[in-house]
């Protein structure tokens, strides 16, 4: 049934596809789990409703009031929709260095939109939305990067989506931001496969990002439960857009440049367990389609060019 | 065994403005030491109470030495080791 009575109801169910042309054998296979197929294209949208709905049941949501959180783009988006259908006003916090696709979608949703400066990138966009909190007491901060909704989302949707499409799943890569997505599936995989192996892609950002960061003022999210993790990879911008492209061309996906860093850590994975002659299903997450990030030139040129162009950009 | 390290930029006052420096070692402990050696003050930097800083992040060719066995991961001839700040990363 492919019916629903209203947009928020179309959420999840996203369809998971296999990648027979780049897993590296017919024992070793790679999935990919597409959230792009969500209402608002990303898979934010399951978090971002998840904890509307929870601030509604506990009564810190009522009609008018308004939404205050600090995000780099698709969680502002997905509130955005939740927002106005719902009858919120938003107020997003987001570093001044993010594409421009994903300001254009937020005021043309009607959210409004604080800029934090690019150099103190997504820690400093936390820490303005928190003094912000502060002085305006009446606004609800939902706090992705802390909210138990967040990873619950995830615990009782794309994990077990998963696991009853692909029971045989072996591992399962996915981006590090909130943590959310890797906790929450991270959990409910590991209660049934106690074997399974989760593993995190995280953007490894040019000087321009990290310069000015303070070794002892670092942010680790609240939510984030080293426990669930089994592997982390940092993967740069060239090698995030090299397999962006490479799922484009192969696979025919048409994915973000997040996407790229999470199938580079995923055939890593893929790639030891062919080595070591283990049989394995590696789900990996396809966060959001490729259209926000057009205008920073990802999809053009030489990996070079564009690499250069995302220099000091947060692309994930 | 021979390995390049890359140091971040908050860390650079420290070895002179480098960007990238040798080390040698077969763990992360030993490569920390002889950073430190050569770069004192590094070693308070990375290393607290006999493990790594909470918000610092060390990988060896791409991949987090928390999972790899911290500072006993093993580091082979020839590897990349990077340092970084841990930040808030990924599609928020």
């Amino acid at each position: 049934m492919a019916r629903y009575d209203s947009l928020l109801d179309a959420l999840g169910d996203t369809p998971l596809v296999g990648l027979p042309r780049l897993s590296p054998s017919e024992t070793v296979r790679l999935w990919a789990k597409l959230e792009d197929r969500n209402p608002t294209g990303s898979i934010k949208d399951r978090p971002a409703l998840a904890m509307v709905e929870a601030a509604e049941r506990d009564g810190r949501l009522r009609p008018g009031s308004t939404i205050l959180e600090p995000t780099s783009g698709n969680t502002g988006i997905s509130l955005a929709m939740a927002a106005r259908l719902k009858g919120y006003r938003l107020v997003c916090v987001m570093p001044e260095n993010t594409s421009e696709e994903r300001r254009q979608l937020l005021a043309a949703y009607g959210a409004e939109i604080i800029s934090s400066p690019a150099a103190g990138g997504s820690n400093m966009a936390v820490a303005l939305a928190k003094q912000l909190a502060a002085a305006n007491p009446d606004w609800v901060m939902l706090y992705q990067y802390g909210n138990p909704a967040n990873a619950d989302a995830h615990y009782r949707t794309t994990g077990p989506e998963i696991l009853r499409d692909l029971p045989t799943v072996t591992h399962f890569v996915a981006g590090l931001g909130t943590t959310g997505t890797l906790v929450g599936v991270g959990r409910y995989l590991r209660e049934h496969k106690p074997d399974v192996q989760i593993v995190a892609a995280e953007p490894r950002y040019g000087e321009l990002v990290y310069g000015l960061r303070n070794l002892d003022e670092g942010f680790v999210p609240e939510l984030y439960d080293p426990d669930v993790l089994t592997g982390k990879f940092s993967v740069g911008s060239q090698d995030a857009l090299r397999r962006t492209r490479q799922l484009l061309e192969v696979e025919g996906i048409f994915a973000g440049i997040s996407t790229g860093a999470i199938l580079h850590a995923a055939l890593a994975v893929a790639e030891k367990a062919a080595g070591t002659g283990e049989r394995a299903d590696v789900v990996f997450v396809v966060a959001d389609g490729g259209w926000k990030y057009l205008s920073t030139g990802a999809y053009s040129g030489s990996l070079e060019e564009a690499a250069a162009r995302l220099e000091g950009h947060l692309w994930a | 065994m021979a390995v390049t390290v890359s140091i971040p930029t908050i860390l650079r006052n420290l070895t002179g403005g480098q960007k990238s420096v040798e080390a040698s070692g077969s763990t992360l402990a030993e490569v920390i030491d002889d950073l430190e050696s050569r770069h004192a003050g590094l070693k308070a930097k990375l290393v607290k109470d006999g493990s790594l800083h909470r918000f610092v992040n060390v990988y060896v060719n791409d991949e987090d030495v928390r999972f790899q066995g911290g500072l006993e991961a093993k580091v082979s001839e020839g590897a990349d080791v990077t340092i970084l700040p841990a930040v808030a990363g990924g599609m928020r």
